[in-house]
């Protein structure tokens, strides 16, 4: 055993020179060092993702619909989406010209929920990552200052917390109705005001998770270490929140399409887009459950648990990927 | 908050040259006191984990902080890597006392390592091996070229050979002593001067222990390390240390060699502790009567007193200092090499010294 430490003690000083010429001559800056390292792990990343079959499936489906959400200009002509433009007879059933029949005013359900995803899913997207960023970003400063920032970091927790709460409190709809009724009419702004809306939940819940993470050793041998507030959150509290930020993602995209929906039917969305949510809203009003037009009211429906389901599949595989002890366990 | 000019890097390593009596690192008067919780009944107050503390360690010498759980072994270890801001006296470290401003903290943490008792939860389950050694030097350096060849010499160094078999491992998938090796490999990469273990073996099994231990000794030899050991194992104390300091409720009570203290005990609550152990060959086992005290009332005189064999035998009476005992603290042991002890009993035939005999009474 000494003869062995000896000699790596002999090593270190000269360890310069061997690192140059063991990394294959050239000398490497530590910024392409890093580079390397990340697109390692990213590699890494994606051969743990393809092993899980139903994270697979889930992230098929998902590009099959974003891709059909992309080329919707393509697969649907839009002059045939406008009321005047119909091609074809009220209600008509489904058939092998309108395979999923026709609406009130004649339109094609399946080209309307083509042309729908591409809202829904925007505001999906858009507006989970605004309050997931939101959400972690106020959970996790809010947990790792209340745990261990001292006198001055409870001050900041507190009062973050209290935000987050004021903001908890308020009835959803209502903050997003009036934010959607203040602000500029647009997609941007039912964005905004599904964001603004849905983080409150998610900060509460990371911040509870970074507080079970500030407790374990490995947070204070990293301040013993020398560690500072950035180095805790970056390094140890924001990896060990992940799976719960990515469950929460995953159930916010179905939300927040919901919730778009449920502001167009309240006449605060963008009448002139075509979403999922809205094409339910029309079925509705038209009647469509009273007179049994089943295919103008069940397909929009699917669509929006489709979506939902392949994001559940998709943060399910994440997590596993990201969680060493879950992929063994697999 | 300004910090001092001078770069950790840049200053001399007291590295074993020469029987240096200076102290690397020391408490002067540590003291620390907690304001006591709502719970039902607890009553209020402070508890006094440490309560005046001088402690020295120097270089390449290996200390044992010994006691019982709760005397606050831990507590002093965490005011030493100063994750704990003392409420009373201060902590110096190469004759500066320490300062609490953030950079001057990284500085002292790039020379001062720590190794918790639970190696499981010391490791980031997320990180794998690699990472988490080459923490220390991410947090000082950021990313260097030779960063992989660093945190191979750590890990050989802390004896997980070959290194490379380990590097891309994650902890749940090492034994209990491949973590623990892990943990010190990512204390050693940054080439610490003293090593700060809190009951570093706790956890493991008793062959690992020993490999551990080991490992430790080989790293004083061969680098000239200092630790700070705490632990409740006198065994432990007695392989690995060069001198033990005993705590008792917040206070050093015993202080000397291995050999003074733990061959010829003075203080009877040293005396107590050794006597149960399985091997303690001669003499009666003295057990301890009483509760563990409570840090939040700690009692008047000696603070040993209400649990002490000789006082209540009577001995303390013959020697007539049974009202000291009860109504005189004896004074905070001071720091340094020297054999020292709290007790007036011991101190009964001389003041300071101890009867180097008086380990033969019962």
């Amino acid at each position: 055993m000494s003869a062995d430490t000896e000699e790596h003690g002999a090593d270190a000083p000269g360890g310069d020179a061997g690192g140059a010429n063991g990394a294959g001559g050239a000398p490497v800056s530590p910024r392409a060092l890093a580079r390397r390292r990340r697109a390692e792990a990213l590699r890494r990343f994606a051969r743990e993702y393809t092993r899980n079959r139903a994270g697979l499936v889930g992230l098929l489906a998902l590009s099959a619909i974003v891709l059909l959400a992309l080329f919707a200009p393509l697969l649907v002509d839009q002059a045939e989406l406008t009321v005047t433009g119909a091609p074809g007879a009220a209600y008509e059933p489904p058939s092998a010209e309108f395979p999923l029949g026709t609406d009130n005013f004649g339109r094609s359900v399946l080209d309307l929920i083509i042309w729908g995803s591409r809202v829904s899913l925007t505001v999906g997207f858009l507006a989970t990552v605004v309050s997931v960023v939101l959400g972690t970003l106020v959970g996790v400063t809010a947990g790792h200052f209340g745990a261990s920032g001292g006198p001055a970091g409870r001050v900041v927790s507190s009062v973050l917390m209290r935000v987050t709460d004021w903001f908890l409190v308020l009835p959803t709809l209502v903050l997003a109705v009036a934010l959607a009724a203040v602000l500029p009419r647009g997609t941007g702004t039912i964005i905004i005001a599904i964001g603004l809306t849905v983080w409150p939940a998610t900060a509460r819940l990371v911040r509870a998770q970074t507080l079970a993470v500030e407790a374990r050793p490995f947070v204070e041998r990293a301040r013993a270490l020398g560690g500072g507030h950035t180095h805790v959150m970056a390094w140890h509290v924001l990896p060990n929140v992940m799976p719960v930020v990515l469950a929460q993602t995953t159930l916010l995209v179905a939300t927040s399409i919901i919730a778009e929906s449920t502001l167009a039917f309240l006449g605060v969305g963008d009448p002139t887009t075509i979403s999922w949510g809205g094409i339910l809203e029309a079925a509705r009003t038209a009647g469509a459950i009273s007179s049994g037009i089943w295919w103008y009211m069940i397909p929009p429906g699917l669509a929006i648990a489709a979506v939902a389901l392949s994001f559940t599949l998709c943060g399910r595989a994440l997590e596993s990927v990201i969680n060493p002890r879950l992929r063994e366990q697999r | 908050m300004s910090t001092t000019e001078t770069d950790p890097r840049d200053a001399p390593r007291a590295s074993g040259g020469g029987e240096a009596p200076e102290p690397i690192l020391s408490a002067r008067g540590v003291e620390v006191a907690f304001a006591a919780g709502f719970a039902p009944g607890g009553g209020k107050g402070t508890a006094r984990a440490v309560d005046g503390v001088n402690l020295d360690v120097s270089a390449g010498e290996i200390v044992a902080l010994v006691g019982e759980s709760g005397c606050g072994k831990t507590t002093l270890a965490r005011v030493l890597l100063g994750l704990e801001r003392p409420t009373g006296g201060v902590v110096v470290f190469e004759g500066r006392p320490m300062r609490y401003g953030s950079r001057d903290l990284r500085a002292y943490r790039r020379r001062v390592q720590l190794v918790q008792q639970d190696p499981t939860g010391s490791l980031n389950p997320r990180r794998t091996v690699y990472e988490s050694v080459a923490e220390g030097l991410r947090i000082h350096e950021g990313t260097t070229a030779d960063e992989a060849e660093r945190v191979a010499g750590a890990l050989s160094g802390a004896g997980l050979r070959p290194p490379e078999r380990f590097l891309a491992r994650y902890p749940h998938e090492l034994s209990g002593g491949q973590r623990q090796r892990v943990v010190i490999a990512g204390a050693l990469v940054l080439d610490p001067e003293v090593l700060v273990a809190d009951e570093p073996v706790a956890s493991l099994d008793a062959s690992v222990r020993g490999e551990i231990l080991r490992l430790l000794l080989d790293l004083r030899d061969e680098l000239g390390l200092s630790a700070l050991v705490a632990t409740h194992d006198l065994g432990l104390a007695w392989n690995i240390a060069d001198r033990v300091a005993v705590m008792y409720l917040g206070r050093v009570v015993e202080l000397g060699t291995v050999e003074e203290v733990l061959a010829a005990p003075a203080h009877p609550y040293t005396r107590a502790l050794l006597s149960v152990l399985p091997d303690a060959g001669e003499g009666e086992p003295v057990v301890l009567a009483g509760e563990p005290p409570d840090p939040k009332q700690v009692p008047p005189g000696c603070r040993f007193h209400p649990r002490c064999p000789v006082l209540a035998s009577g001995e303390a009476e013959r020697a007539g200092v049974a009202d000291l005992c009860r109504t005189v603290d004896p004074a905070v042991l001071g720091g340094g090499a020297e054999r020292r002890v709290a007790c007036h009993w011991a101190a009964a035939d001389g003041t300071g010294r101890v009867r180097a005999e008086a380990g033969g009474a019962g």
